[in-house]
């Protein structure tokens, strides 16, 4: 297990120096001088001059990737050319949104995935697996933006309740914006989880199957053993292996994800920090967040490659 | 956007044996006849694409020109039938005409994603060794980036425009090609007629092209069917963050991004645009889900 928790780290070495090139590349990949780019049009030579120094863009190529990694390993991420803060800082501030944000709505989504997976799998082929895959379907098939403007048209601008309705007047139950308070939070984490719930119940529900059709599951029910036990016990468990790896993979897609719901509810977050950054060509900030980001859900798999490791090794013992 | 993991579903479409081709092909039509969502998948598909082709020519309106001033954000009525938006534009024209638009984007960017998915996914599986360890380590580079940041982050360096779009969202969908397709070609490549290819002389690329490639095509197809939804969700959030289609272009995302300023008091300009994707995103996933079954070994019988 320890060994292969050392291989593991050492094999994402090459792929944290791929993720460091291309992002490093960004910048000299633009069309054009980086510092021209940076400066804006019609700049000032002199400035251009100034920025090309001050970002040591006269070095060659190799000791410039060389110097950017150096930094970057120290946290240091270079300088925004909007605020004039340092990039790290900048990140810091919004890193734990995003994570917060994504976090969340990865709860919310096995919740509700492995919920609807089960129900389905159970009662395979009766009218309420095919309601809930249908609705799956949808969930996966909405853009998450779409799904937020539409949750902030319904329970956030709100809609007119008829007066026999108890206790409420309007459905503006939830704010449109921002986040922190819980009136802030669930609006997001719905429109965010929304997708990944649907591939994690469609994915519960075919591991469920795979695993109740085979013999062992057969053996129980025949021993005697309850339906109950038969489902949780003993295919529940063998089924969440596959489930695992497929979470770790959806947490990167929230948080990619996250740049669209965060633009939607106008939550300061790293999504809405590179799409801003990106808008005002400011270039270090969006490279810094980009490399946070990648090293997350590097970190991430990482952790669920262990974690699957594990649960996988503990039922071969069993 | 985040369900470029799909594939992994049911991951025994990769290594399903090969079957002879020709009788297969008719086994999986009649397969796919009886497959219920491939039939509505396929029906709506087939009327997306008879709308982006007929459609723009019986479009009442002209999707950028009619500008009703007077009748800006007006609701849906049996003039307008999804209302006007903020520059009295009949949405419903826009709609329409932005459909070839959404399909040629999810079409475009996934043949040329899959192309070279494909590519570098055979090489890597035929050749192995070092050629393999190099590809699919550029692969996992490629993985590591959370799903649409890699398209954001060639967006950003190319400059936002449908062009680039299409490159940036097939970019990220190499991958999964690449993964798939090597994944299929480890397994026929074992196959023993293979050898014999090989024995009888044989050239690598004739091996590649005539023997491994029309055997691992069900995987390829079931994948580029589920990566076109994938990649107009992805495209039209480009649209829809300023950084794909540009305004006044039709374009569903970028309509999208134009509603929102207009929630409260004409949410329709949101609204259409949205279900315009999920009809089209919901029609590709049908039809994959379909096709995958329809190629399953195991419901093969």
């Amino acid at each position: 297990m320890f060994q292969f928790i050392i291989r593991r780290i050492l094999q994402t070495i090459p792929v944290l120096i791929g993720v460091s090139i291309i992002v490093f590349s960004m910048m000299h990949l633009v069309p054009g001088d980086p510092a021209q780019v940076i400066a804006g049009e019609g700049a000032p030579q002199e400035q251009i001059d100034n920025i090309r120094e001050r970002l040591g863009l006269n070095d060659p190529l190799p000791k410039q990737y060389l110097d950017y990694v150096t930094n970057a390993v120290q946290g240091d991420l270079g300088t925004s050319m909007r605020s004039g803060r340092d990039v790290s800082s900048e990140i810091g501030a919004r890193f734990w949104v995003t994570v917060e944000l994504a976090f969340y709505s990865t709860v919310l989504a096995v919740f509700v995935g492995l919920i609807v997976g089960i129900i389905s799998a159970t009662r395979k082929y009766s009218a309420i697996d095919t309601i809930l895959m249908l609705v799956a379907l949808f969930g996966l098939s909405m853009p998450n933006f779409w799904l937020g403007l539409m949750l902030i048209q319904w329970f956030a601008i709100g809609i007119d309740l008829p007066s026999w309705v108890p206790f409420f007047s309007d459905t503006a139950w939830f704010s449109p914006s921002g986040w922190g308070s819980f009136s802030q939070v669930v609006l997001p984490v719905i429109t965010l989880g929304t997708s990944s719930a649907a591939i994690i119940a469609r994915m519960t529900r075919s591991s469920m199957l795979d695993v109740i059709g085979q013999d062992y599951i057969r053996t129980a029910r025949a021993k005697g053993v309850k339906e109950q036990i038969v489902i949780y016990r003993h295919a529940l468990k063998n089924a969440l292996i596959p489930i695992v790896t497929v979470v770790g993979l959806q947490f990167g897609g929230l948080l990619g994800g996250a740049v669209l719901t965060e633009s939607v509810f106008a939550i300061n977050g790293m999504g809405k920090l590179i799409i801003d950054s990106i808008q005002a060509r400011d270039f270090p900030v969006v490279q810094g967040t980009i490399l946070v980001a990648s090293l997350l859900f590097v970190f991430v798999n990482l952790l669920v490659d262990v974690a699957y490791r594990f649960l996988n090794k503990r039922i071969d013992l069993d | 956007m985040s369900h470029s993991s799909e594939h992994i579903e049911k991951p025994q479409t990769a290594v399903r044996p090969p079957n002879p081709r020709l009788k297969s092909w008719k086994s999986v039509f009649n397969k796919l006849k009886k497959n219920k969502s491939a039939v509505v998948g396929g029906i709506l598909i087939i009327l997306l694409i008879i709308i982006a082709l007929v459609g723009p020519y019986l479009t009442p309106y002209d999707p950028l020109y009619d500008q009703d001033v007077t009748n800006k954000l007006a609701t849906p009525s049996s003039d307008h039938w999804f209302g006007t938006d903020n520059f009295g534009r009949d949405i419903f024209s826009r709609v329409i005409q932005g459909t070839g638009l959404t399909l040629m984007i999810g079409f475009f960017s996934i043949l040329l994603g899959a192309t070279v998915g494909v590519f570098l996914g055979i090489i890597a599986g035929y050749y192995g060794k070092r050629t393999d360890s190099i590809i699919m380590r550029i692969m996992d580079v490629l993985l590591a980036f959370p799903s649409i940041l890699l398209a954001l982050t060639i967006v950003t360096v190319l400059g936002g425009n449908m062009f680039n779009v299409i490159i940036a969202v097939a970019v990220s969908s190499v991958p999964i090609f690449a993964r798939i397709v090597r994944g299929s070609t480890l397994s026929v490549k074992k196959l023993e007629y293979i050898d014999a290819m090989r024995a009888l002389g044989a050239s690598d690329s004739r091996i590649i092209f005539k023997h491994i490639l029309p055997n691992i095509t069900s995987p390829i197809i079931v994948q580029a069917t589920l990566s076109i939804a994938t990649a107009i969700l992805s495209a039209s959030g480009l649209s829809f963050l300023g950084l794909g289609a540009q305004p006044p272009t039709p374009e569903w995302g970028a309509m999208l991004s134009d509603g929102r300023n207009y929630l409260y008091n004409a949410p329709h300009v949101a609204l259409f645009p949205g279900l315009a994707i999920v009809v089209a995103v919901l029609a590709f996933n049908l039809l994959g889900d379909g096709l995958r079954d329809a190629f399953d070994p195991k419901t093969r019988e």
